[in-house]
C-alpha cells in the first residue's frame, strides 16, 4: 500500500491524535489499509515494491518494540508493590494465624517464650510522629507562607534552597547528630526547665537518660520539615493571585489576605502535605533508632525511652532467634507497610485535588 | 486609625515577623548541622581516613577506604539496575501514560515514594538473601534500586513534559517513526533535565542505611565482591556512633562529613543543571 493512499482520509484524525498525545505513526499503521476500504483511495499500484514494505513494516515493528519495552519496564513498579505486600503477608502468616489480631494491641514482646505483642511499637510510631508533627507543621508552614507571602524576592531561593538542603542530609547523619549534639543539648538546657515547670504531669514524668521519644520527636521533627514546607509551597504558588487580591482589594491586610483567602483555598493540599510528611515520620528508622531508645514499653512521658516498628526491624530483623520471632518482624512490618501507603494515598489524593497530577515534592532533593 | 483597624495592622506585622522566624528556625538547624558536621569531621580527616581500613575496636588509627569503596560499588550497581527501569518507566509515563495503567503506575510510584526504606530491604532480603543463603552487596543494590525506580520515573516523566510538542510534530511530520522521535529528539531534548533527576536520585540512595542493614550487612575488611557481604559509608556511621569508643566517635563524624559532601556535591550539581536550564527556557 502507498503510503500516499492512507493519508488522504487519515490527516484529520492525525491532527486531532497529535494534539492528544497520540502520534502520527500509531494511527498511521494502524489504518486499514486496503484500498477497498478507503475511499479516496488512489487506484491500488501494481504491487508494492519490496522496499517499502519494509519500510512501512520495519517503523510498525520498532514501535511496537519500543512501547513493548517501555510497558515492561513501567510494570515493574506495581509488579514491585504486589510481591512486596504478597510477601509480606506470608512471611506474617505465621504470626497472624498464631496472634490474631491481638497482636496490635497486646505489648507483651518476649522472643524466648515466643510472646509477640506489638502495641508499644505501634505506640511509639505514632506518637513519635504525632510529635514531629506538632513541632513541624508550624514551623513548615512558617517557611512556606513566609517564601510564597512576604519574603523579599531576592530571600526567596536561598531559603527554599537550603531548607530543601535538609532533605538531603541522610537519615544516619541526623542520628549521628542526636545522640552527640542534640541529646546533651537537651540534657543540659531543655530538659531541666521542662521538668521544673511541668514535671507533676504525666508527660513529662521520669527519669531523662538521653535517648528519649523528645529526642526522636525533634529529629524527627527537622527531618519533615523540608518536605512538608515544599509541598506547601508548590500547594501555596498554586493558588490564583486573584484570591489575594479580592481580600486585599476589601481592606484586609497582608496577614489577613493570606490567613483568610489563600491557606483555606489550599487547605485541601497543605492538609495533604502534612499527612505526606506524617507518611515520612512513621517510615523514618535510622535516626530514630539512633536516638529513641529501642525500649519495649509504653511511656505517656516524652523524657522517656520508647520504640518504633521501623526501629524493631532495624534492630531485631536480622538477629531473629525464632522462625515465629522472623514472623512477627515480617507482621510489623507489613503494619507499617499498610499504613504507610494508606497515609500516602490520602495525601496524594489530597494534594491532586489541589495541584492535578503533577509530581508535587517528588522533586524535593 | 481606628483602635480597631490599629490591632489589625499590628496583627499582620506580628504574623509577617513570625512566619519569618519560623523560616529562619528553619534555616538556623541546617547551618547548626553542618557547622557541627565540619567542626567535628574536619580535622578527621587524613590521607590514613581515606587509604586505610578499619583497625580493631580501641586501636587508633585506621580510616574507612573499605566503606568509601563500598558505597561507590553497591551505590553504582544500584544505578545500574534503577536508571534504566526507572528511565523507562518515566518515559512509559510520559509518552503512553494517558491511559488507566498510566493511571496506576503514577499512583504506585507516588505511593513506592513514601515507602518506608526498611520495608524495601525486607523485600530485598526475602528474594536475594534467603535464596542466595547470605547477605551480599548485590541484595543492598537490589533495595537501593527498588528505592529509586520511583522517584526517576516521576522526574523523567515532568521532564519529557517539559519539552514542545511542535518538536515531536516536527520529527513525526519529517518520517521519523515513534520511537526514534521519542528516543532521539524527546529523550535527548529532556537528558539535563533525566540526568538532573538520576543525580538526585543517586544522592538520595547513597545516604541510605535502613535497607542495607539486612541486605549488604556492613564488612570490616575490605571487600570488592558483590556476592559477599559489603560495607558502606552510612552503616559505618550507624556502627561507629552506637559504639563505645571515643575514637569511633571521631572517624563517624569524619565518615558523616565525608558522606554529606558527597551527597551535597550530586545534589547542588543537579539542582544548578536544572536552574541552568530552566533559565534557558524562559
Amino acid at each position: 500500500m502507498r503510503l500516499r493512499g492512507g493519508f488522504s482520509c487519515a490527516m484529520p484524525r492525525c491532527y486531532r491524535s497529535v494534539t492528544d498525545a497520540e502520534y502520527v505513526s500509531d494511527r498511521m499503521t494502524t489504518l486499514p489499509i486496503h484500498p477497498a476500504t478507503t475511499p479516496h483511495a488512489v487506484p491500488a499500484p501494481a504491487p508494492t515494491p519490496q522496499s517499502e514494505w519494509r519500510t512501512l513494516r520495519g517503523t510498525n515493528v520498532g514501535d511496537r518494540l519500543y512501547r513493548a519495552t517501555l510497558t515492561a519496564l513501567a510494570l515493574v513498579l506495581p509488579l514491585l508493590l504486589v510481591t512486596l505486600l504478597a510477601e509480606l503477608v506470608v512471611g506474617a502468616w505465621p504470626a497472624i494465624k498464631r496472634f490474631g489480631l491481638p497482636f496490635v494491641w497486646t505489648s507483651v514482646w518476649d522472643p524466648v517464650a515466643g510472646v509477640f505483642g506489638a502495641a508499644p511499637m505501634i505506640f511509639g510510631t505514632l506518637a513519635s510522629s504525632l510529635l514531629a508533627l506538632l513541632i513541624a507543621v508550624p514551623l513548615a508552614l512558617g517557611v512556606a507562607i513566609y517564601l510564597t507571602e512576604f519574603s523579599p524576592k531576592w530571600l526567596r531561593q536561598p531559603i527554599a534552597f537550603l531548607v530543601e538542603l535538609l532533605a538531603a542530609i541522610p537519615s544516619v547523619v541526623y542520628g549521628l547528630w542526636g545522640i552527640f549534639v542534640l541529646i546533651p543539648f537537651l540534657r543540659s538546657y531543655v530538659v531541666p526547665p521542662l521538668r521544673a515547670t511541668l514535671g507533676w504531669t504525666p508527660l513529662f514524668g521520669g527519669v531523662f537518660y538521653g535517648n528519649s521519644l523528645l529526642a526522636g520527636g525533634i529529629i524527627l521533627a527537622i527531618m519533615i520539615v523540608p518536605y512538608i514546607a515544599a509541598v506547601s509551597r508548590e500547594v501555596l504558588l498554586a493558588v490564583p493571585a486573584s484570591q489575594r487580591e479580592a481580600a486585599l482589594g476589601m481592606g484586609a491586610t497582608r496577614w489577613e489576605a493570606v490567613w483568610t483567602a489563600v491557606v483555606p483555598y489550599g487547605r485541601a493540599g497543605l492538609i495533604g502535605a502534612v499527612i505526606l510528611g506524617l507518611g515520612r515520620a512513621l517510615g523514618e528508622t535510622m535516626a530514630v533508632t539512633m536516638v529513641i531508645g529501642n525500649r519495649h514499653d509504653i511511656s505517656l512521658s516524652v523524657l522517656q525511652p520508647a520504640y518504633t516498628m521501623a526501629a524493631a526491624i532495624a534492630n531485631e530483623f536480622s538477629e531473629a532467634v525464632s522462625d515465629l520471632h522472623l514472623a512477627a518482624m515480617f507482621e510489623v512490618g507489613l503494619v507499617l507497610f499498610v499504613v504507610t501507603v494508606i497515609v500516602n494515598a490520602c495525601a496524594r489524593l489530597l494534594i491532586w485535588r489541589v495541584a492535578r497530577g503533577t509530581a508535587v515534592g517528588s522533586r524535593a532533593l | 486609625m481606628s483602635g480597631r483597624s490599629l490591632r489589625r495592622h499590628v496583627t499582620s506585622g506580628l504574623m509577617t515577623g513570625l512566619v519569618a522566624v519560623l523560616s529562619f528556625t528553619a534555616v538556623l538547624a541546617l547551618v547548626l548541622i553542618l557547622g557541627d558536621l565540619i567542626a567535628k569531621g574536619a580535622s578527621s580527616l587524613n590521607w590514613d581516613f581515606f587509604t586505610k581500613n578499619p583497625v580493631p575496636a580501641g586501636q587508633s588509627g585506621g580510616g574507612v577506604a573499605n566503606a568509601i569503596v563500598g558505597t561507590g560499588i553497591i551505590v553504582g550497581l544500584a544505578a545500574l539496575i534503577g536508571l534504566p527501569i526507572g528511565i523507562g518507566t518515566g518515559l512509559y509515563l510520559a509518552e503512553y501514560g494517558s491511559g488507566r495503567l498510566g493511571w496506576i503506575v503514577r499512583f504506585v510510584a507516588d505511593v513506592l515514594n513514601g515507602t518506608p526504606s526498611i520495608v524495601i530491604g525486607i523485600f530485598a532480603w526475602t528474594w536475594l538473601v534467603r535464596p542466595m543463603g547470605g547477605y551480599s552487596a548485590l541484595a543492598g543494590s537490589v533495595a537501593l534500586a527498588a528505592l529509586m525506580i520511583p522517584m526517576i520515573a516521576r522526574t523523567t516523566e515532568e521532564m519529557v513534559r517539559l519539552v514542545p510538542h511542535s518538536l515531536r510534530e516536527a520529527a513525526l511530520a519529517l518520517g521519523y517513526p515513534r520511537w526514534r522521535t521519542s528516543l532521539r529528539v524527546v529523550a535527548r531534548t529532556a537528558l539535563a533535565g533525566i540526568v538532573t533527576g538520576c543525580l538526585v536520585g543517586v544522592a538520595r540512595i547513597a545516604g541510605e542505611t535502613a535497607p542495607l542493614l539486612f541486605t549488604a550487612l556492613g564488612n570490616l575488611n575490605f571487600s570488592t565482591s558483590v556476592t559477599q557481604p559489603m560495607q558502606t559509608l552510612p552503616h559505618q556511621i550507624y556502627e561507629y556512633a552506637s559504639g563505645p569508643f571515643e575514637e569511633w566517635h571521631r572517624l563517624a563524624w569524619a565518615s558523616a562529613l565525608v558522606l554529606m559532601s558527597l551527597v551535597l556535591l550530586l545534589g547542588v550539581t543537579a539542582r544548578w543543571a536544572i536552574r541552568q536550564r530552566h533559565g534557558a527556557a524562559r
